[in-house]
């Protein structure tokens, strides 16, 4: 057994370890933890295949941006662990024909894809030698997918001006900073000297 | 046996060896940075910092170093032990690993990877998880605050700070920390990219929470933040951290934009101090830095932090970006 296919069973066992605690843990802050550990596992066996820049990206948006909003998500919800399992066996059936519709579909891809005799639609394509894994990426995405790329990046625009529309709501009676109004203030429109007058105040 | 000897067993001691080569004198230029800035606050404010313990007050670091070894450690009753445990444990190791991929000299670095500055952003990012599972599962009130500004904070000036490596990713024409270093070989980065290597030094004082930026352990209105609830070695864990992170952030400073282990002339008088040497005084220079503000700036509030964050130092670098591409484009100089 050489040490790189240890790593991957040691990879391999922990994400999938992980994955199960995710879906069985009773805290949700606990689920959030090992999905990150998942997160992780799966970077570590990107690597192992060579593909470092997936890898460290993985890492980047999912652990180090989706995970922590779920994270600040769970925190902040009060849940009551309680309440939510009463209804347990009562969603008991929906959910396990879910469970293995989804089972019978992994199956069947993988079945086929390890009997078919027809090649794929689209050929891997072969990684070309003495270029790194990050300008090999760059050179099909800002070429041949060009357009696609573009079009993956507008419909994330949609998709952020569309959040930032839901949340953002006018509260009439909030007073905000203007700095440019601070700023251009002077002695002439801040301060205002008055002569009191002795027993009479102002 | 032999192969499992040559091909596994010996490779791991090397780098063994050469892991602790690195974390055992940075655990103590972290004691020493500890000292440093309480001199160089004391001199700011004309007094003599600490003089007691050795002479000098040399020896300080290390007394406090045994004292809190000694205290007790206090974990709450209504704590998620393992959780809390764990999370001063994630600060450090994240602290430390990210040593792994700075370059000290021309080929004086533990793993010379492709993508060393993707990871760098990866292990900076990572660290608001200890902040954040720390003031979850302190069960305080104090220190659930401070971490959710921490985390806020952190990932707001994230962003800006990824911009600013993407110009400088552009300029160099690679993501290998060494030959970034390399391709400022003719200039420094910090003479072209200056605008962005002003907004890099305040994004980093935000992502270590360090003056003028540290809300999340803003004594006045929150104790001390996140780690409220911690004392004696998961305490220490945490400030080993946080200074080791600024050690850390001053290194990716100095290979981004002060050219590294280069010297600053690359003629005669310059060129007899060896390349470590350059990159060690660089790094202290930008911790001066760090001190520096913090003697001297007072504490954002926290809707400021935030407007500087997004609408100033996120719009400048994207701008930025737009031009240096533009620039390097039209004048026909992208790196090969």
């Amino acid at each position: 057994m050489t040490p790189h296919l240890l790593l991957f069973y040691l990879f391999a066992t922990v994400a999938v370890a992980a994955a199960v605690m995710v879906v069985s843990a009773r805290n949700p802050v606990h689920s959030v933890l090992f999905l990150i550990l998942t997160f992780f596992n799966a970077a570590a066996l990107f690597i192992l295949i060579g593909a470092e820049f997936l890898a460290l990206v993985l890492v980047v948006v999912y652990v180090g941006a989706v995970a922590v909003l779920f994270m600040f998500v769970v925190m902040m919800l009060n849940v009551n662990f309680v309440r939510m399992r009463q209804g347990f066996m009562q969603y008991l059936p929906v959910g396990g024909l879910i469970g293995v519709i989804l089972l019978v579909e992994l199956i069947l891809v993988a079945g086929t894809w390890a009997v078919a005799d027809t090649p794929r639609a689209i050929e891997p394509r072969p990684m070309v030698a003495g270029l790194t894994n990050t300008e090999a990426l760059g050179n099909v995405f800002y070429t041949e997918y060009f357009y696609i790329f573009q079009a993956a990046g507008l419909i994330l625009l949609v998709a952020i001006i569309g959040a930032i529309t839901l949340t953002l709501r006018d509260r009439g009676n909030i007073r905000r900073q203007d700095i440019g109004e601070q700023v251009h203030r002077d002695r002439a429109t801040a301060v205002e000297l008055k002569k009191v007058k002795s027993r009479a105040g102002i | 046996m032999a192969d499992l000897w040559t091909g596994t067993i010996w490779p791991v001691a090397v780098i063994t060896f050469y892991i602790l080569l690195i974390a055992v004198p940075l655990m103590l230029a972290m004691a020493y940075l500890t000292y440093a800035e309480r001199k160089i606050i004391g001199a700011m404010q004309l007094r003599q910092g600490p003089m007691t313990v050795g002479p000098y007050g040399l020896l300080q670091p290390i007394a406090d170093g045994v004292k809190l070894f000694f205290k007790e450690t206090v974990i709450p009753t209504g704590a998620n032990k393992i959780v809390f445990v764990m999370a001063p444990m994630v600060t450090f190791v994240l602290a430390l690993v990210g040593w792994a991929v700075i370059p000290f000299g021309p080929g004086l670095v533990l793993a010379d990877i492709n993508v060393g500055i993707l990871y760098l952003l990866a292990i900076s990012s990572l660290g608001v998880y200890g902040i954040i599972m720390a003031g979850w599962a302190s069960n305080s009130r104090y220190a659930f605050l401070g971490a959710l500004r921490s985390a806020a904070q952190m990932i707001s000036y994230e962003i800006a700070i990824g911009l600013i490596i993407i110009n400088v990713l552009i300029t160099a024409g690679s993501l290998n920390l060494s030959q970034i270093v390399l391709a400022q070989a003719g200039m420094w980065y910090i003479i072209p990219h200056f605008p962005m290597f002003m907004i890099f030094m305040v994004a980093i004082l935000a992502e270590t929470n360090r003056h003028p930026f540290d809300l999340p352990e803003d004594e006045a209105t929150l104790v001390t933040g996140y780690n409220v609830e911690y004392s004696s070695m998961t305490f220490a864990l945490f400030f080993l951290g946080e200074y080791m992170n600024m050690i850390l952030m001053s290194a990716i400073a100095v290979i981004l934009f002060l050219g590294g282990w280069l010297p600053p002339f690359n003629i005669f008088p310059f060129t007899l101090i060896p390349g470590p040497i350059w990159f060690i005084l660089k790094v202290c220079l930008v911790l001066f830095c760090f001190i520096w503000a913090r003697a001297t700036l007072p504490r954002y509030r926290y809707d400021q932090l935030m407007r500087l964050g997004w609408k100033i130092l996120l719009p400048f670098s994207l701008l930025w970006v737009v031009l240096t591409s533009g620039f390097l484009v039209y004048f026909d100089m992208l790196p090969r």
